[in-house]
């Protein structure tokens, strides 16, 4: 008897949500095993720079936001299915996943960095890099970048299995540098032990024929009405600061991209 | 799905490269090994405990190890240590070429001496016994009558060990090396397209290693005739 009346009510409070149409919540689906995107606290609560834009966001729309976390292949089913209404987990915007889900306009592009011994030059024509030794990850978007953009200038590329074989041959000083994903670089290497001594040197490499359009919010196929809410709240929360701040919390570098 | 050729194709200039990569890897690492296996071998064979116990533990140390994990130890294990790369030897430690070509001369001649090794304890008795009725030294007796003879019987087995030293170079191309495996592993991730790329490291391979077992053959035709049976 007890359980059936606990029943009702949970499908009374889960009817009478439509009704109360201004206030209904809504469900961002988040992935929270990508550190320092998004993870979990030790008390089990989620942290990170995703999960903040997220609620920077809902601030700035004046909606109610609830998090429904999810493993990462799961978030666009769920979407499909609408158990969830938007995807806010550091998600690529590929053409593949176009087909499936609407994407706004990119949150954040991590720009590809070079790391290389701290104090070296390396001026926006990268000039500096004749002769020098680069390893990339083979097979990433970084070693079609180094191959295509920094070969013709003398550099030497180095083809690796792994960033972890990278960082130790750039420690070693077998290599004099690598280029790779800023926040990858930035966790992995120069935050460890074996990154001391290192730092990002040179431009920010954003192109977009290597890189692709960035990290977007991902919204049910259609639903132009949530898509031009989060996109303009975006644009706002970009500039009346509130992007600067959660980025300067997480990031020493400009996170957006151009 | 068709095979596609033209990647091939373009790609060529990257496998030749890559072949002479591999030749002159197993090249030097033949050749040093071979040099280093010779003493190693008559070690192995000494009746002086010690010197005999010395070479079986490297041969049983290096063969007992995959060839993988020596390179691994050699080219990142030893670059871990900062008196390593600030000797002397860290201008040839730090070449990728370098440490390669050491991990595979040391793992060749271990297999080599074991060789060497086994063709000497194989000398017929007659022969030694000969040889000690002409009156000749130790050494003598090594450089005129054992060695040759125990060479020469070793050629078919050595065939095999550069047969798989061919092989075994491929490894290479995990620490930065573009070999022929290297060049295919490049023409993956550019055109991901791993049959294509692959079958044609293979087909340079199979090339290479017809050419060596020809070249054996001859070798075995010059120096181990006397050894086949009698023809009437």
């Amino acid at each position: 008897m007890k359980k059936l009346v606990l029943l009702g009510a949970l499908a009374l409070s889960v009817l009478s949500l439509p009704t109360f149409a201004d206030e209904k919540p809504l469900k961002i689906g988040i992935e929270a095993a990508y550190p320092p995107f998004a993870s979990k606290a030790p008390d089990g609560s989620i942290v990170g720079f995703d999960y903040d834009i997220g609620n920077a966001l809902c601030a700035e729309m004046k909606v109610k936001c609830v998090w429904v976390e999810q493993e990462f292949d799961g978030l666009i089913p769920a979407l499909k299915v609408r158990k969830i209404d938007a995807i806010l987990s550091s998600m690529s915007i590929t053409d593949d996943r176009k087909k499936s889900v609407d994407f706004t306009n990119k949150y954040y592009n991590t720009p590809a960095r070079l790391v290389m011994k701290e104090g070296t030059v390396v001026s926006d024509n990268l000039s500096e890099l004749k002769g020098k030794k680069i390893g990339v990850q083979r097979g990433s978007i970084h070693n079609r970048f180094a191959e295509e953009v920094l070969k013709p200038l003398g550099a030497e590329i180095k083809p690796y299995g792994s960033q972890n074989e990278i960082y130790l041959d750039v420690a070693a000083g077998r290599l004099d540098g690598t280029v790779a994903d800023a926040t990858l670089l930035q966790d992995g290497f120069l935050k460890t032990d074996s990154g001391k001594g290192f730092a990002f040197v040179g431009p920010q490499f954003t192109d977009e024929k290597y890189f692709g359009d960035g990290i977007g919010i991902a919204v049910r196929k259609g639903d132009k009405a949530e898509l031009d809410k989060i996109n303009a709240a975006i644009v706002a929360i970009r500039a009346n600061g509130t992007y600067k701040q959660i980025e300067d919390k997480y990031f020493d570098f400009d996170i957006y991209g151009k | 799905m068709i095979f596609d050729y033209n990647v091939i194709w373009e790609a060529l200039p990257l496998y030749l490269g890559g072949l002479l990569t591999t030749l002159k890897l197993l090249a030097l690492s033949l050749l040093f090994g071979l040099l280093a296996a010779l003493p190693l071998g008559l070690m192995r064979v000494s009746k002086q405990p010690a010197v005999n116990m010395a070479a079986w533990l490297y041969t049983y140390v290096i063969r007992g190890t995959p060839m993988l994990v020596q390179l691994f130890l050699i080219y990142y294990g030893l670059a871990q240590f900062e008196a390593v790369r600030e000797s002397f030897l860290w201008p040839w430690l730090s070449s990728a070429t370098f440490c390669a070509c050491l991990a595979f001369a040391i793992n060749t001649s271990a297999y080599t001496a074991e060789i060497i090794a086994g063709s000497l304890k194989a000398t017929p008795n007659g022969e030694i016994e000969a040889a000690k009725a002409m009156g000749m030294s130790r050494y003598k007796m090594y450089r005129r009558i054992l060695l040759p003879s125990a060479l020469r019987r070793a050629l078919p087995q050595y065939s095999n060990e550069v047969i798989m030293m061919l092989q075994t170079t491929s490894l290479a191309s995990i620490v930065t090396l573009i070999d022929i495996t290297g060049a295919a592993r490049t023409v993956n991730a550019q055109y991901y397209l791993p049959f294509e790329a692959y079958i044609t490291a293979g087909v340079f391979y199979l090339c290479l290693t017809f050419i060596l077992v020809r070249l054996f053959k001859q070798a075995e035709g010059r120096w181990l005739s006397y050894l086949a049976p009698r023809k009437h």
